[in-house]
């Protein structure tokens, strides 16, 4: 089979044998074999640490835990500067985490998290930062300062967190370049390979805002424009 | 660029380190080869140990006790005791900060028995008890400001002139630039080297021993190189981790005639040992779980199902699992005392590059990621202890660098980190003799002769991870030595270190 990727300037098509494996054994073979120069990122081989997102035909995946299928065109991670072929440098987008304020901010020591506590945010302690819904994001790909899809998920898991005593200052902090800038597309829920949907956290979080007292700021010029309170899969946004 | 308290490492032990040096006060600074939450720790799935006796009667004693066991004799009581009394504040630590763990119906962490636990001591979350626990200690030390330089490969150790450790020289892995950092106090929190395996290891790409081979490079002590835990259930092909989980629940080991041949429930050295001996009759070993049925294996084992169809292609509701026995777990390391600090002034370890003295020859189940917060806390705190007390960084002197050597490039490495793996295996592996250790030897000593005819041949130096891959098999090389000469200095077996006669 063939496949094709991206390097610096270049597409490159490589060669390889007919078979069933994934692309990371794929890319380990030209690297090894064909071709020492090919960059990109590993770790676990096994889907949790997040190190090989990459995009294969235009859609987020990890090598990882795709079967590469002859035609195949792999890229970089989109929104994030490339530093060589399919290695991103993905610095800002891990700074979100920090801007976001994505911690426990003072710990309630009295809350009982039951199994039933434990449900509401299993889901979102999964993320394993692999950056695939930065990646897809239309807003990101605009507004380099958007807080972003893994950070707004991480804020919710905190803010939905019984053991967080003061959600007040993280929903203060997501005001700006934040929960209001989501267009809804749900590009994000689409490319997670953890099933996590960032869109309906940042909705949660929209109702939340709204219980402290925030209001949209778009909800003003209805129809003026994708941001009004309405995502482009026609869903109310609370 | 200069700090107080430098680490090396953002697995669980180096976070933990940085989040206790921080609090104590000191400047921190994390240097890492990958991003903070890509370390080997996301990848722990069974749990951390601590005697809470929220499922069923238990005791720190009886902790305590378990951990002797399976330490064959090879451990310090005296860390093992302090470790296991320190377990419930290290989970009540890990719940202030949010670490989502499993939940009882009444609120309580939720536990559950790992092999050669007397109760059920290990507490997780879900699936994926690392990645929780590593990335809610990174949220962590966002929530403090401590800083972290991502892609930063460590080459070598610094030492001022009196031989204590004052620094780091980097490869910046971005820009190819070698990067001198001066700290007062050095922790290398730098994780394990199971990877000299290469394909026979469940572990990350990143465990090549780099920070272990650094130390020895400057002469510090590192103990008990030869205790290499085998898991008896990696996946054939790919030896990515079965959980021991799958045989918990019920799972049978059998051969291709079918038959099972050994108890599944028996300690991991054990078992291994009966799936190597098995398929040096020739057999294949495979795990059934079938008769646990669908709906069992979707609630229980989700994981595993998804790892077996996507890397073996079979789906264990219907087929047998292909499986070997794999390097897991590197119980030796860098030596330290009880301040975590080891022969050489300044110079602190942590985590699975450390050797502090309490899994012995065999490490229990769930006491890697409890040694991880308990020893990354000490080790932090001591570091930052001495940098206070220390007022002028010092200055280092030069070291020799490595990559200004000349290399011919006319021999593939490649084939060699290949060729190692299969002859530890073979040799240096689950069951040992004195005249394979000893051509095991002869043959690294050969391989190392090779090295300047290795090289890379990549010749960018942005981002050249040809290079990087060659710096690891250096280590790699290095790291195999010593484990073959402490294998060989070890004439009886203890644990993981099983010799069998001629
Ligand atoms: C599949 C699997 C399952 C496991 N399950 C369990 C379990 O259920 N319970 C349990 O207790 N233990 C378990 N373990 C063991 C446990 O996960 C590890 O022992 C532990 O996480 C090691 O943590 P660490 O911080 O010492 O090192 P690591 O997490 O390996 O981190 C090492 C860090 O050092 C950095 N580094 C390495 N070399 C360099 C260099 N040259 N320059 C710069 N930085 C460098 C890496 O980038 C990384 O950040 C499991 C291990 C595996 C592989
Ligand atoms: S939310 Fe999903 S896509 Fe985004 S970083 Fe986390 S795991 Fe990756
Ligand atoms: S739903 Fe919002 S966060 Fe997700 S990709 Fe679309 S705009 Fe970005
Ligand atoms: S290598 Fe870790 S997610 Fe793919």
């Amino acid at each position: 089979m063939k496949i094709t990727v991206k390097r610096d300037d270049a597409f490159e098509i490589y060669e390889l044998e007919d078979g069933e494996y994934t692309l990371l054994e794929a890319l380990n073979t030209i690297k090894h074999d064909i071709d020492n120069t090919l960059s990109f990122s590993s770790g676990c081989r096994s889907s949790v640490c997040g190190s090989c997102a990459m995009r294969v035909n235009e859609k987020e995946v990890l090598a990882c835990s795709y079967k590469v299928q002859d035609g195949d065109r792999i890229e970089p991670l989109n929104n994030m500067p490339v530093i060589r072929d399919l290695v991103v440098n993905m610095d800002k987008s891990y700074e979100m985490n920090v801007k976001a304020k994505a911690w426990i901010n003072s710990f309630n020591n009295e809350a009982v998290l039951d199994h039933e506590a434990e449900k509401i945010n299993e889901v979102q302690s999964d993320c394993i930062l692999c950056g695939s819904c930065y990646s897809s994001c239309p807003v990101y790909a605009v507004n380099g300062e958007f807080l972003g899809p893994f950070s707004l998920t991480r804020v919710w898991k905190y803010v939905s967190d019984k053991r967080e005593g003061d959600a007040k200052e993280k929903i203060d902090t997501i005001q700006t370049n934040g929960v209001w800038d989501c267009t809804l597309c749900n590009n994000c829920t689409v490319v997670c390979p953890q099933n996590i949907s960032s869109k309906a956290d940042i909705e949660k979080l929209r109702v939340r805002s709204s219980m402290f007292g925030y209001t949209d700021p778009n909800f003003g010029n209805f129809g003026g424009g994708f941001d009004s309170g309405f995502g482009f899969d026609g869903s109310p946004s609370f | 660029m200069k700090t107080d308290v430098l680490i090396i490492g953002a697995g669980g032990a180096g976070l933990m380190a940085a989040i206790a040096a921080k609090e104590e006060g000191a400047d921190v600074l994390v240097l890492t080869k990958e991003y903070p939450t890509r370390s080997q720790t996301c990848m722990a799935q069974g749990g951390m140990n601590a005697a809470l006796g929220n499922a069923g009667e238990d005791s720190v004693e009886d902790h305590v006790q378990n951990t002797l066991k399976s330490a064959h004799g090879a451990a310090d009581e005296e860390a093992i005791r302090f470790m296991c009394s320190e377990a419930p504040n290290a989970i009540e630590y890990l719940n202030s900060i949010g670490v989502c763990f499993s939940r009882t119906k009444d609120g309580k962490i939720a536990q559950r028995r790992l092999g050669g636990a007397s109760a059920p001591r290990a507490c997780y979350a879900q699936d994926y008890t690392g990645l929780k626990i590593l990335h809610t200690l990174y949220d962590r030390c966002n929530a403090l400001g401590i800083q972290f330089i991502s892609d930063s490969f460590l080459l070598d150790l610094l030492q001022d002139e009196n031989g204590s450790a004052c620094g780091a020289k980097i490869l910046d892995l971005r820009s190819g630039e070698t990067k001198t950092y001066i700290a007062k106090s050095v922790i290398l929190a730098s994780g394990g080297y199971s990877r000299i395996y290469d394909k026979y290891s469940t572990n990350s790409k990143a465990s090549s021993g780099d920070g272990i081979a650094a130390a020895l490079r400057i002469g510090a002590d590192v103990k008990d190189m030869e205790f290499v835990q085998f898991h008896p259930t990696g996946l054939k092909n790919s030896s990515i981790l079965i959980s021991e989980s799958a045989r918990g629940e019920g799972g049978y080991l059998l051969n291709s005639k079918g038959e099972r041949f050994t108890n599944e429930l028996a300690p991991r050295d054990e078992v291994s040992r009966a799936i190597d001996a098995e398929i040096k009759k020739g057999e294949e070993v495979f795990l059934d779980i079938r008769h646990l049925g669908e709906a069992f294996i979707d609630e229980g084992l989700p994981q595993e199902r998804k790892l077996a169809k996507l890397y073996e292609n079979v789906d264990p509701v219907h087929d047998l699992i292909p499986i070997k026995p794999v390097a897991h777990y590197t119980m030796g390391g860098v030596a330290v005392d009880n301040q975590s600090q080891t022969n050489i002034d300044g110079l602190f370890a942590c985590g699975e590059c450390a050797n502090h003295n309490v899994h012995g020859a065999n490490r229990l189940g769930g006491n890697s990621l409890l040694e991880i917060v308990v020893f990354g806390r000490e080790a932090g705190r001591n570091a930052a202890k001495r940098a206070q007390n220390i007022e002028q960084l010092s200055v280092p002197v030069n070291c020799e660098c490595f990559l200004e050597q000349e290399f011919s490039n006319t021999v593939d490495f490649y084939k060699y980190k290949e060729k190692l793996g299969n002859l530890l295996y073979n040799k240096v592996g689950i069951v040992r003799k004195r005249s394979e250790l000893e051509d095991a030897q002869q043959e690294i000593e050969m391989i190392k002769s090779l090295l300047p005819q290795m090289g890379w041949s990549d010749p960018s130096s942005v981002y050249n991870t040809n290079k990087q891959e060659f710096l690891e098999f250096r280590n790699i090389l290095q790291v195999s030595e010593m484990v073959v000469k402490s294998a060989l200095s070890r004439t009886e077996s203890c644990g993981a270190h099983y010799m069998e006669a001629e």
